[in-house]
C-alpha cells in the first residue's frame, strides 16, 4: 500500500513549537495568578479592597501589613501573633518530619534485616494503617489525646499524627533496594547491627532520607484538621490553623483586614514552596520512588 | 593460611528443597579450588556456608583446626569478593578497604600501611580518594581484592568474582587473580559458571550439578577422563560429543557405523563421548561423517556433521580446507570415553 | 528480609516498639473506639451510653442528608480526579517535549504541591467573592449569576476547582516523570513506525503510562476524599447550611459540632470499609499490573 509522504514546513513546525508553549504558559499562569492576586491585595490599603477587591494597582501598604500580620494579633490573648504562628508550624513540620523518620527508619531496618519470629505480624499491624487516614478516626482520636491530657501541648500535636507507616513503607521498599551482598560484606567486615546501620545503611540512604524529609515536612506543616481540633489555645495555633480565625475574621467586621489575612497566608505558604522549589530533584524522587 | 574440610556438608531450605546433598572434600593449604557448574547447581550455596552466609543444615565444617559451623562470618578469618563488588558506594576507595581492619579495632597506622601496601599491589594507588562510583569495572574489582587482601585471611572466597567485566578485561583478571593468589600462598575456593575459568585457573576443579559433587579433579583429568556425561558436556568448548552407541561381541557401533574399538568388556547399549579435537580426517579412516556445516573460527575450524544420524562436530586446524560433504576421519588413540546409557557415569 | 539477615533476638523487637506502641494507641485504640461507639447511643452529655445494635447504620442509610452527601461525595470525586488527571497529563506531555525552558515549566507547575489546602481555599474565597470575586465577575459578565455559599451548584463549582488546581501538580510530577522513564529507543521505533504525533501517543506512550495512571487514579480519589477537608471547610466558612459536603467533612461536623457521637462513629467505620475495599481493589489492580520489563 502506498500512502502519501507529508512533509513539514518550517513555519509550520514553528507553529507546533509555539502550541506547545503556549499550552504550558497558559497552565503555568493559572497555578501562579492566584497567589500573585494574594500579594497584590497585600500591598493596598484594606478599605480599598473592601471595595474593589483584587486589581491591577500596587499600593504601599506592604510593610505594614507585614508588620500587622507577623507581630500584631487578633486574638482575644494576643498571643496568635505570625511569627509565634510561624513558629508553631516550624516545630510542627521539623518534629513530625523528624519523628517520621526515626521511628521509620528504625522499624523498616528490623522488618528487612532481621530474622524475626513474628516479622509478618509486625508487618501488617504496621501497614494497616496504611489503609485509614486520620480523618476517618478523628473523633476517637480527639478523645484519646484528651483523655491522655496532651491537648494543647507540642506532643499532641504531632504524636498522633505520626501512627501511620507512610515512612516506614518508604524506607523498607528503600532497603529491600539495596544489594544483598552490602550486609553479607559488612558481616564478613565485622559489622554488627549497630555499625552497620550507623556507618552504611545511614550514610548510603541519606538522599532518602531528604527526600522524606522534604515530603513530611511539607505533610505537617499544611495540617489543618488535626491541628483545629487539637490546639484552642491560641498561642498554640500554627499558620494554617491559623486561616481558619483569619477567614472567620473576615466574615464579622465591618473593615476586614484583607491585606493582614493575605500576609499571613503568604507567609503559611511560602516556607513549604520554597523548600519544594529548591530540592526539587530530591522531592520528585522521594514521591515517585514511594509507590514502587 | 589453612586447610578447608568439608564433611557431609547439606542445605535444606525451610521449603523442604535440597539445594546441595551432602558433600565432602578437603582443600589443603595453599590450594586453588573452583567450584563449577550451571546455574542452579548449588556451588554458590556451598560457598556461602563456607562463609557463614547461610546455615548448614547437616555436616561439619571445619577452617584450619576449627569448626566453625555456628562461628559469625566476621569471625571466620576469611575474606570474600562478591560477584557486584558490594563496594560501599559512600566510602572512599581507601575506606572501603580498611573498613574490616577498622571494626577489628586495629590502629590507625597499621591500617594505613595496611591499605597502601594492597592498594600498590593493586595499581590502586592514585585512585585512593576516590568513591566507587568514579572507578571503571576493573578498578572496583581491583578494590574489591584489596579489601578482601588486608585482612591476611586464612581463606579467599570468590562469587562470580569476574561475570561483570567485558571479556578482554576478564581474560586479564583472570591471570592477575591467579598470581596474587599464588604470591600470597592463601587457600582459595572460587565459584564460577564460566568452565573456561574453572580450567585456566584452577588448581582442582569440582564439578556439581543439581546440588550434588560430579566429579572433583585437576583441570587435566576433568577435561580428559569425564567421570559422567554432565562434566563432559559441560567442561570444553565445543562440547565433547556424546552419541547413542552399542557394544556387541566386543565391537563398539554408532547406528550400524563401526567405531575402530575392539575387545571391550561391556555389552549392551552406552553412551560414547569423543572429544571434537580428537577425531582427524583421514583418507583411509574407517569412519564415514556427512559435514553439513563449516564454521570458522580463525584459529581453527568447526565442522558440524552427522554420523549414523547422530549429531557430530570435529575440530579442525585452520588450514585445513574441508568442505561439506562425506568426510572420512580415524580417531586418535584414547580417544573414546564410554558412559553408562542410563545413569550416565563413566564405565572404564 | 535479607537472606544474610542478623539473628539478634531482642535488637529487632527494642526498634519496634516506638512505632508499633504510637500505633496502638493513636491508630488501633481510636480505631476500635469508633467501631465501638458505631453500635452505641450517647446521651448530650457523654454520661451514658446505651447499646443500640445496628441502629446508628440503620439511621445513617435512611437520612436523606446523608445520601446527598454520599452523591455528592461521589460525583465531586469523579470530577475532581478526572479534571485533574486530563489537565495535569497535557501538562505533562507538553514538558517532555519542549526542550527550552522545560526546567522552569516544571517549577511553576509543580510548586503548588506546598500549598496548604485551607490557604487555597482562602484564595478561591476572593476569585468567588460575590462583590468583587474576578471569577465571579467573569460568570456575572456571562449572565451567570454566581453566588458562592448561597447557591449549591455554583458552592460546589467553586469546590471542585480549587481542589482541582491543588492536585493538577502532583499528577503533573508523576506523568511527567512517567513519560521520562520511557526509554528513547522505544520511543524512537515509534517515531520510524508511526507517523502521527497522536496515533504514537495513543499506541505507545499512553499504554505505558497506564501503570501510572492507575497508581494515580487511586491517590486522586484518597485525595478528593480525604485531603479536601481544608478546602471545603474553608469555602463553607465552617458553616455548612445548605452548601454541600463530603462524607468526610459530614463525620466532623456531626461528631465534633452536633454532638452526634454514635452516627459520627457509623460515618467513620462505613468510610473504614469504603477505604479497605478501595485498598483491595488496589493491590488486586497492582497484582495484574502489568509491568513492561
Amino acid at each position: 500500500m502506498k500512502s502519501e509522504i507529508k512533509t513539514y514546513t518550517r513555519p509550520q513546525i514553528k507553529l507546533l513549537l509555539i502550541f506547545d508553549h503556549g499550552v504550558l504558559i497558559l497552565g503555568a499562569a493559572f497555578m501562579i495568578l492566584p497567589v500573585l492576586m494574594l500579594l497584590q491585595m497585600t500591598t493596598m490599603p484594606d478599605l480599598f479592597n473592601m471595595k474593589t477587591g483584587p486589581s491591577l494597582a500596587i499600593g504601599d501598604q506592604l510593610d505594614d501589613n507585614f508588620r500587622k500580620a507577623m507581630f500584631e494579633a487578633d486574638g482575644f490573648s494576643g498571643a496568635n501573633t505570625g511569627v509565634r504562628m510561624l513558629w508553631n508550624s516550624m516545630i510542627l513540620g521539623l518534629g513530625f518530619a523528624a519523628g517520621k523518620i526515626v521511628l521509620g527508619m528504625m522499624a523498616a531496618y528490623a522488618i528487612v534485616y532481621f530474622r524475626m519470629r513474628f516479622a509478618t505480624f509486625a508487618f501488617w499491624i504496621i501497614f494497616t494503617t496504611l489503609l485509614l487516614p486520620l480523618e476517618v478516626r478523628i473523633l476517637p482520636s480527639y478523645e484519646i489525646v484528651q483523655h491522655l491530657g496532651m491537648l494543647n501541648t507540642y506532643q499532641g500535636l504531632i504524636i498522633p499524627l505520626i501512627a501511620s507507616a507512610t515512612a516506614t513503607f518508604f524506607f523498607r521498599q528503600y532497603f529491600r533496594s539495596i544489594p544483598e551482598e552490602l550486609i553479607e560484606a559488612a558481616r564478613i567486615d565485622g559489622a554488627g547491627p549497630f555499625k552497620f546501620f550507623v556507618d552504611i545503611l545511614v550514610p548510603l540512604s541519606q538522599t532518602m532520607i531528604a527526600a522524606m524529609f522534604i515530603i513530611m515536612f511539607v505533610y505537617g506543616w499544611n495540617q489543618y484538621l488535626w491541628p483545629t481540633m487539637i490546639t484552642t489555645d491560641e498561642d498554640m495555633f500554627t499558620l494554617v490553623r491559623g486561616i481558619k480565625q483569619i477567614t472567620q475574621s473576615l466574615e464579622g467586621t465591618s473593615l476586614p483586614e484583607y491585606g493582614r489575612a493575605n500576609m499571613l497566608a503568604l507567609v503559611a505558604i511560602l516556607p513549604p514552596v520554597l523548600i519544594v522549589i529548591f530540592f526539587q530533584s530530591w522531592f520528585v524522587k522521594g514521591l515517585t520512588e514511594s509507590d514502587k | 593460611m589453612a586447610q578447608v574440610t568439608l564433611s557431609e556438608i547439606t542445605k535444606v531450605y525451610p521449603n523442604g528443597f535440597t539445594a546441595v546433598h551432602p558433600a565432602s572434600f578437603d582443600i589443603p593449604d595453599g590450594e586453588f579450588v573452583v567450584l563449577v557448574g550451571p546455574s542452579g547447581c548449588g556451588k554458590s550455596t556451598m560457598l556461602r556456608m563456607i562463609a557463614g552466609l547461610e546455615d548448614i543444615s547437616q555436616g561439619d565444617l571445619n577452617i584450619g583446626t576449627r569448626q566453625v559451623n555456628n562461628v559469625d562470618p566476621a569471625d571466620r578469618d576469611i575474606a570474600m569478593v562478591f560477584q557486584n563488588y558490594a563496594l560501599y558506594p559512600h566510602m572512599s576507595v581507601r575506606k572501603n578497604i580498611g573498613y574490616g581492619l577498622k571494626n577489628r579495632k586495629i590502629d590507625k597506622d597499621e591500617i594505613d600501611r595496611k591499605v597502601r601496601e594492597a592498594s600498590t599491589m593493586l595499581n590502586l594507588d592514585d585512585y585512593l580518594d576516590r568513591k566507587p562510583s568514579q572507578l571503571s569495572g576493573g578498578q572496583r574489582q581491583r578494590v574489591a581484592m584489596g579489601r578482601a587482601i588486608v585482612r591476611d585471611p586464612a581463606l579467599f572466597l570468590f562469587d562470580e568474582p569476574l561475570s561483570n567485566l567485558d571479556a578482554k578485561l576478564r581474560t586479564q583478571m583472570r591471570i592477575e587473580i591467579k598470581a596474587l593468589q599464588r604470591r600470597l600462598g592463601v587457600t582459595a575456593v572460587y565459584v564460577t559458571h564460566d568452565q573456561v575459568e574453572a580450567m585456566t585457573m584452577a588448581d582442582r576443579i569440582i564439578v556439581m550439578n543439581e546440588g550434588r559433587i560430579e566429579q572433583i579433579g585437576t583441570p587435566v583429568d576433568v577435561y580428559n577422563t569425564p567421570e559422567t556425561t554432565f562434566v563432559a558436556s559441560f567442561m570444553g568448548a565445543p562440547p565433547m560429543n556424546l552419541m547413542a552407541g552399542n557394544i556387541a561381541g566386543g565391537k563398539l557401533r554408532v547406528g550400524e557405523e563401526p567405531i575402530a574399538y575392539d575387545n571391550l568388556p561391556h555389552s549392551g547399549d552406552v553412551t560414547i563421548g569423543i572429544r571434537p579435537e580428537d577425531i582427524v580426517p583421514d583418507e583411509r579412516g574407517d569412519i564415514t561423517i556427512d559435514v553439513t556445516l563449516v564454521e570458522e573460527l580463525g584459529a581453527h575450524r568447526l565442522l558440524h556433521g552427522t554420523i549414523a544420524g547422530q549429531d557430530i562436530s570435529i575440530h579442525v586446524d585452520k588450514d585445513n580446507m574441508i568442505n561439506t560433504g562425506a568426510l572420512r576421519v580415524s580417531l586418535k588413540p584414547n580417544a573414546v570415553s564410554l558412559f553408562d546409557a542410563i545413569t550416565g557415569k563413566r564405565l572404564t | 528480609m535479607k537472606r544474610a539477615a542478623f539473628t539478634n533476638r531482642w535488637l529487632p523487637i527494642l526498634l519496634l516498639v516506638p512505632q508499633i506502641s504510637i500505633i496502638g494507641i493513636f491508630f488501633y485504640w481510636p480505631a476500635i473506639h469508633a467501631l465501638r461507639s458505631s453500635f452505641y447511643l450517647q446521651d448530650p452529655f457523654g454520661f451514658s451510653e446505651t447499646f443500640v445494635g445496628f441502629s446508628n447504620y440503620a439511621s445513617l442509610f435512611n437520612s436523606p442528608a446523608y445520601g446527598r452527601a454520599a452523591i455528592f461525595t461521589v460525583c465531586f470525586t469523579l470530577l475532581v480526579t478526572i479534571l485533574s488527571l486530563g489537565i495535569a497529563l497535557l501538562l505533562a506531555v507538553k514538558a517532555d517535549k519542549v526542550v527550552r525552558g522545560a526546567k522552569t515549566y516544571r517549577t511553576l507547575l509543580m510548586w503548588v504541591y506546598a500549598v496548604a489546602p485551607p490557604v487555597a481555599g482562602v484564595m478561591g474565597l476572593i476569585l468567588f467573592n460575590q462583590s468583587w470575586g474576578p471569577i465571579a465577575d467573569l460568570f456575572k459578565s456571562l449572565g451567570w449569576d454566581f453566588a458562592l455559599g448561597v447557591h449549591y451548584y455554583d458552592t460546589a463549582f467553586a469546590m471542585v476547582l480549587i481542589s482541582v488546581w491543588k492536585q493538577i501538580p502532583v499528577n503533573f510530577i508523576f506523568f511527567l516523570s512517567g513519560l521520562q522513564s520511557i526509554p528513547k529507543s522505544v520511543r524512537e521505533a515509534a517515531m520510524i513506525d508511526n507517523r502521527s504525533t497522536a496515533g504514537r501517543f495513543w499506541d505507545v506512550t499512553f499504554p505505558l503510562l497506564a501503570p501510572t495512571g492507575f497508581f494515580l487514579l487511586i491517590t486522586n480519589i484518597t485525595y478528593s476524599l480525604f485531603d479536601t477537608f481544608g478546602i471545603i471547610d474553608t469555602v463553607v466558612k465552617g458553616e455548612p447550611g445548605n452548601n454541600p459536603m463530603t462524607l468526610v467533612y459530614k463525620v466532623y461536623v456531626d461528631g465534633f459540632r452536633g454532638n452526634d457521637l454514635g452516627g459520627s462513629s457509623a460515618q467513620s467505620v462505613v468510610l473504614m470499609v469504603l477505604v479497605l475495599a478501595m485498598t483491595v481493589f488496589q493491590f488486586r489492580l497492582v497484582e495484574r499490573r502489568i509491568h513492561y520489563t
